[in-house]
């Protein structure tokens, strides 16, 4: 590659030192607000997800409704485009002029991501609710806890527990998602670096961005392989006893 | 005097299968019943009705002379006052003992904590398991894990215990120890309704015996004519390969 004919133009364009330190210190100013919509979203997501996974969780005729509101918008926004619910959000919400209604691009692509990462998320919980065996539920019913409290102490503590390598993995697309924020006007990491390129025909900034999320989601990734790892270890020994 | 338990006419379908075909069953205050019979002929399915784990279709079921099979009935109130231990355990395996038996007195009956794990240690204690409190399940043996449910059960001071083929999964060595807790709480005047499919055991501790064959109760009475002098046909073979397979 280092050999090839296109290197030292694509190495001018893509790798250049001056640029990137030029940029940086910006983009890096930028990648904080990445950092703080993630932080925002995921805090909403956790609980939002589990509850659309419970209310779809929720047995019997007398719960359809609800069922198919939260059956309806795991469909919706996992089915639509993320980039496209940002922009219908972000650019059209403030557009309306509703008094009393946020009209901050950053808000409204934040509730986008929210949005759309519950849709994914409350799935994840909903499949370790549903991998906790029925005898669980028996069990505690048969010792007089009402519904809502066997799936309080019962029921969530444990398909959590199940669904934490899952739910890791999903926010790590969140930590890189918040790049698409960009499309809607905020001026975050990408869009900083964007911004960069333009001025200065140099695709380094971009790199320079590249280098900012790794640096976030490396950490993040190799703490969900230790958690795994971790949960395995204290089974095998378990398994032995 | 109105029996402990009065379980009367009571069908069961899952689906198109009818696993109860009316069932009449009593248990007297401070007996012990044991349900006998082949696997499917419905015993599980009714412990599970008289728990309202599962609703019955027709029937009735009464506890005390109250009707707990009607609409009005809280099920939560009336699983209080009746325990129920299953096959397979069921502890819940992200607790450890203590909080096992404390989780329904402290959010069900709103027990303060430091009562029910007063409650729970004695309890413990009292079934040989005073040092496990703080184990978690997958580290006890099934005796231990069985005798926990138990426990748990009890911590609800329900008047009633319901035990389904609860020594059906332990390994031969650990039935003994379960079966001993049973027995205590026999002679300490707990009513119960117990299936089993040890049949020395429901003759020692058997007040009456019930054969359940394909969803009825073919014959009942006490364990000494049972088991000594079926009166049915399937009674008696049924009893005929329980001997055969050296369980009796």
């Amino acid at each position: 590659m280092v050999n090839s004919a296109g290197w030292p133009a694509v190495q001018e364009a893509f790798l250049n030192g001056e640029v990137f330190r030029a940029s940086f210190p910006d983009i890096a100013r930028a990648f904080v607000l990445n950092v703080k919509i993630f932080m925002v979203a995921e805090a909403v997501i956790l609980v939002l997800a589990l509850g659309v996974a419970i209310l779809r969780s929720l047995p019997g005729p007398v719960f359809f409704p609800i069922r198919v509101i939260a059956i309806v918008f795991t469909d919706v926004f996992r089915g639509v485009p993320t980039i496209l619910v940002i922009s219908l959000l972000a650019l059209g919400v403030p557009g309306l002029q509703l008094s009393g209604v946020p009209a901050s691009s950053v808000f409204w692509a934040t509730t986008a991501l929210i949005l759309v990462y519950s849709a994914y998320v409350a799935e994840v919980y909903r499949a370790g609710i549903e991998s906790v065996h029925p005898s669980q539920e028996a069990a505690a019913r048969s010792l007089g806890l009402s519904r809502l409290q066997t799936l309080r102490y019962v029921i969530v503590p444990q398909a959590v527990r199940r669904v934490i390598p899952p739910l890791l993995n999903d926010f790590i697309g969140l930590q890189k998602d918040t790049a698409l924020v960009a499309f809607a006007g905020p001026v975050e990491a990408l869009r900083q670096a964007g911004i960069f390129e333009a001025a200065n025909f140099n695709f380094t900034p971009y790199v320079c961005a590249a280098v900012l999320f790794l640096a976030l989601t490396i950490p993040l990734t190799r703490t969900a392989d230790w958690l795994i790892d971790r949960d395995r270890r204290k089974r095998a020994a378990s398994g032995v006893a | 005097m109105t029996a402990a338990i009065s379980i009367e006419g009571v069908h069961k379908s899952f689906g198109k299968v009818m696993v109860l075909k009316g069932v009449d069953v009593e248990v007297p205050e401070s007996n012990a019943v044991c349900l006998i019979g082949a696997s499917g002929s419905g015993k599980s399915t009714l412990l599970r009705c008289v728990n309202l784990l599962e609703p019955v279709d027709s029937g009735r079921i009464l506890v005390h002379g109250d009707d707990i099979t009607s609409y009005e009935v809280d099920a939560n109130r009336v699983r209080r006052r009746i325990g129920i231990v299953f096959q397979a355990f069921n502890l819940f395996p992200h607790m450890n003992v203590l909080e096992n038996v404390t989780l329904a007195p402290r959010k069900a009956l709103k027990t303060p904590k430091r009562d029910a794990e007063a409650r729970a240690t004695e309890l413990l204690a009292r079934f040989g398991l005073a040092d496990k409190r703080n184990e978690y399940p997958d580290r006890l043996s099934g005796g231990q894990q069985q005798r926990v449910a138990i426990v748990r059960a009890l911590a609800m001071e329900p008047d009633i215990m319901l035990f389904d083929e609860v020594t059906s999964a332990l390994d031969p060595e650990l039935v003994g120890e379960v079966l001993g807790v049973i027995r205590d709480l026999a002679q300490t005047g707990m009513t119960m309704l117990i299936a089993t499919h040890e049949m020395g055991f429901a003759r020692e501790i058997a007040d009456h015996v019930c054969f359940l064959d394909q969803g009825r109760i073919l014959e009942q009475g006490p364990p000494e004519r049972i088991f000594t002098a079926p009166e049915e046909p399937r009674t008696q073979e049924f009893l005929r390969r329980i001997i055969e397979a050296g369980r009796m």
